[in-house]
């Protein structure tokens, strides 16, 4: 069932000329792991926006089509309710700190404050969040004490604590080592597992292969490309539009031209690029590793 | 003009201590990245540099001038810091006006600073936003307002602190191209980056950092090639090394060419 269904979306924000999102129509079914890739002014953050009642609650402008989370519909609901569905992680973690808060535990407590969770609750609930998040050891420090990686682990946690439907991160990894990176994504595809829902824009393609379900290509304000992570991050179509995509499909492709890439298909990750150099030549390369 | 930096510790006022004795030499002219975990003392190293910060011991130099003994005004003259996060560094009312501010301050002639400011702002391709408010472009577009902002000062060093986060790759291949053309002049430049791919397709010299001291300073090839090592400050060897090492290369590659030299 989906959980998340655009309409013909088409998003003005006040006093621009042309439109931000245009047309866009996408359905997200439960527990499913989307992600979102595009270069810059694509639209990303303005989806997550949409989908997280931002657009057209916060940012105003000429909203069409319709937006339905949970089978609530955003222009009927109040930003208020909406978010007890949805939790978003903006892209910079430094806007999303309240700033009324002294330690991370307490930023973390904000939002469950704010919707009346009980206190011992309360407690319970950010101290599982902090843990899964790796974060326990913040707990008593300053919210802007810490490096972007660690803010952002903190931004990511204060929305988890909220238990939302739909998730929608925002390229919730930017300032993160690759070991955090890896401990986020394993994280989201674990919540997405147990039945979360997960949007989330990301440059880092070759995670995305490994770890999401579905990968939507925006470019300009529409959808490119939809499909599965190994057949849209491969694509020509990618390259010419300015899209980034991985090293391993970069000089696969070049190899290619030089007769060392023996198969049809390009690969992703790690573990294809190794697979494709070293098989013989073989239309269709099986299995993905991890 | 040289960096020295010597036996340097820091230990911020909330007593976490963030360096442990940093000791490096960097020469005019070097183009270096410094990678590490989350925490390992990048950031703290580098405000070391402009004296945004001062060593609790040790000391740091930027050519002759002890860092403890100018003003960070002063220092501004010999190194430029592009932060992080360029909002914590932009104010003006337009992008001209900001990139103006700091040749302005450093009271260079109008002249000079028409010609910084019409020479940052072409080299970051933003010669037709000079007029826009800087909070009406994109994020990444305000990132190259905050590179133009600084290399505007001319400065000898040019300090850049993740400039990749979050950008696409059209503007990736804009802020390399800016340290390319940094080098061909001459500039020392010292980037701060979690992105390793970048880092190997645009940096000689590597620096990794863990808790606060230096674990690995040389040639970005031998650096690259030590995987077990960077493992334990979490960097791991951009994609085409560990590509090249899983196949067999005997050399450390780095780029598409090394790369595809050695298949």
């Amino acid at each position: 069932m989906a959980i998340i269904d655009l309409q013909n979306v088409t998003y003005k924000y006040p006093l621009t000329d042309s439109p931000a999102l245009q047309n866009i129509n996408l359905h997200v079914n439960e527990g499913e792991f989307v992600a979102v890739i595009g270069p810059n002014g694509a639209g990303k953050s303005t989806l997550c926006y949409t989908i997280a009642g931002f657009v057209p609650h916060f940012f105003k402008g000429e909203i069409t089509g319709t937006v339905e989370v949970a089978g609530n519909e955003s222009s009927k609901s109040s930003l208020h309710e909406w978010v007890l569905n949805v939790g978003l992680a903006f892209q910079n973690p430094f806007n999303q700190i309240s700033g009324a808060k002294y330690t991370v535990f307490e930023e973390i407590a904000f939002g469950l404050e704010n919707i009346g969770v009980p206190r011992y609750e309360m407690k319970s609930r950010i101290a599982d969040t902090m843990k899964l998040t790796g974060i326990s050891d913040l707990a008593g420090r300053s919210p802007y004490s810490l490096s972007g990686g660690q803010q952002q682990r903190v931004a990511l946690t204060s929305i988890l604590v909220m238990q939302p439907k739909v998730l929608v991160l925002d390229e919730p990894t930017s300032q993160m080592d690759p070991i955090g990176t890896r401990e986020v994504f394993g994280v989201i595809r674990t919540l997405a597992e147990k039945g979360m829902t997960v949007v989330m824009v990301e440059h880092k393609v070759e995670w995305i292969a490994n770890f999401a379900d579905r990968v939507i290509a925006l470019h300009e304000g529409k959808i490119l490309l939809e499909g599965k992570p190994d057949e849209v991050l491969t694509s020509d179509l990618l390259t010419d539009k300015g899209f980034g995509i991985s090293r391993y499909t970069s000089v696969a492709r070049k190899a290619k031209e030089l007769g060392l890439w023996k198969q049809d298909k390009l690969p992703v990750t790690l573990d294809e690029a190794v697979e494709g150099f070293t098989l013989p030549p073989n239309p269709s390369p099986e299995g993905r590793g991890g | 003009m040289n960096i020295e930096i010597s036996n340097l510790h820091f230990t911020y006022p909330t007593g976490v201590t963030a360096l442990r004795g940093i000791a490096l030499m960097i020469e005019s002219g070097e183009q270096v990245a410094i990678v590490g975990q989350n925490g390992a003392g990048k950031t703290t190293l580098v405000k070391h540099l402009n004296g945004l910060l001062q060593p609790t011991s040790g000391y740091v130099r930027i050519g002759e001038w002890d860092t403890q003994e100018h003003s960070v005004a002063k220092l501004a003259r010999r190194v430029g810091y592009v932060f992080q996060n360029p909002d914590e560094q932009l104010f003006s009312k337009n992008v001209g006006t900001e990139v103006a501010f700091g040749p302005k301050n450093l009271g260079y002639s109008s002249e000079q600073v028409q010609a910084s400011v019409k020479d940052a702002l072409g080299m970051t391709e933003l010669s037709d936003k000079t007029e826009t408010n800087p909070y009406d472009l994109s994020p990444t577009w305000r990132k190259m307002v905050a590179l133009a902002s600084v290399i505007a000062m001319d400065t000898d060093i040019v300090i850049f602190d993740e400039p990749t986060t979050g950008q696409d790759a059209a503007n990736i291949a804009r802020i390399a191209n800016v340290i390319k053309v940094l080098r061909e002049r001459g500039k020392t430049v010292i980037t701060i980056t979690h992105d390793i791919d970048f880092c190997a397709e645009n940096f000689e010299r590597l620096i990794a950092m863990s808790h606060g001291q230096v674990l690995l300073d040389g040639k970005a090839n031998d650096i690259l090639g030590q995987a077990e090592i960077l493992a334990t400050t979490y960097v791991e060897p951009p994609q085409l090394t560990r590509l090249g090492k899983r196949l067999g290369f005997k050399e450390t590659v780095r780029n598409e060419q090394e790369f595809l030299a050695e298949l």
